[in-house]
């Protein structure tokens, strides 16, 4: 298996990222910089957590336009696994590449906590070795994590079962609780919740292993 | 040429930040402001021959970059 992690100015959780795709993977991921212009063939793409640009313009907006996007769009299309965590998802939604956006928390707040959220659906790359509805516990950490999209789209996300996970309970100002979605053709994933964070009951919630055993229940 | 891009938050999208203005506007004993709404202005110069050139290009890249037509709607001024 091939796993790729992209890299931002910025960007801070890759370590925490290599490492849990180490360990449960058991691959050493190639880092990609954002200055590339092209992401080396991979069966899964991680674009991780961070501040990339310091959150300019909007979270992800800069990162989003970088020279790495127009392959990463190109691999989308093909069917690559792509998976987005925190700023990585926002820089996924800014890329078009996923429904919506992510705006500040409600309450002005950054929130850094475990939170107890819902599987929607296990029958895809991301969530095979979950049990359906199963309620986990990972954490967060964001400012912008304020899921929303208008109300068209949010019906045509709702009807596609495009809602990857939930809050259990309201959060941080996301429509619907929504917490991650994936693209129309499921080999999109993007969650603000950090599932690298949770690979090690030591600190706090082992719950984020079961996103990585999926994939390779997959890829195997 | 100088030109202006203002950025607004859609009318449904909530505001958090202009609601904490419009609070501590209401603080400061200002009952009589209401709906406030905090957007951006960005400005930049910019070298071409007329002002529809420079207007094209400004609504490209307002639509590109500059704001996220999902949230928020944009008005250009060139002068």
């Amino acid at each position: 298996m091939i796993v790729s992690i992209l890299l931002f100015p910025g960007t801070n959780c890759d370590i925490d990222t290599s490492n849990a795709v180490k360990k449960v993977l058991g691959v050493k991921p190639i880092i990609v910089s954002c200055k590339e212009d092209i992401i080396p063939s991979s069966d899964l793409i991680i674009l991780p957590g961070g501040f990339s640009y310091g959150d300019y313009l909007r979270s992800g907006a800069i990162a989003a336009r970088e020279p790495i996007m127009a392959d990463l769009i190109k691999k989308a299309q093909e069917g690559t696994f792509i998976m987005g965590i925190c700023n990585g998802f926002q820089i996924l939604t800014e890329a078009n590449l996923l429904p919506g956006t992510l705006l500040t928390n409600s309450s002005l707040r950054f929130i850094s906590k475990l939170v107890s959220l819902e599987i929607q659906r296990n029958d895809n790359f991301f969530c095979n070795a979950f049990v359906k509805r199963e309620k986990i516990n990972i954490p967060i950490a964001h400012h912008d994590g304020n899921y929303f999209v208008d109300k068209t789209l949010l019906n045509q996300i709702e009807e596609n079962n495009q809602v990857a996970l939930r809050y259990s309970e309201p959060t941080n100002g996301s429509l619907n609780n929504i917490a991650g979605v994936y693209n129309d053709k499921f080999n999109i994933l993007g969650l603000m919740p950090h599932p690298e964070r949770a690979i090690d009951s030591d600190t706090g919630s082992d719950n984020g292993i079961k996103f990585f055993q999926s994939m390779l229940k997959h890829l195997n | 040429m100088k030109a202006i891009v203002y950025i607004r938050l859609k009318n449904e999208v909530l505001d958090p930040q202009g609601l904490a203005i419009e609070n501590s506007l209401i603080n400061l004993g200002h009952k009589n402001i209401t709906n406030v709404r905090q957007g951006k202005l960005i400005e930049m110069d910019i070298d071409v021959l007329s002002e529809a050139d420079a207007k094209k290009i400004i609504d490209n890249i307002s639509k590109n970059l500059l704001a996220n037509t999902v949230i928020e709607d944009f008005s250009i001024e060139i002068k």
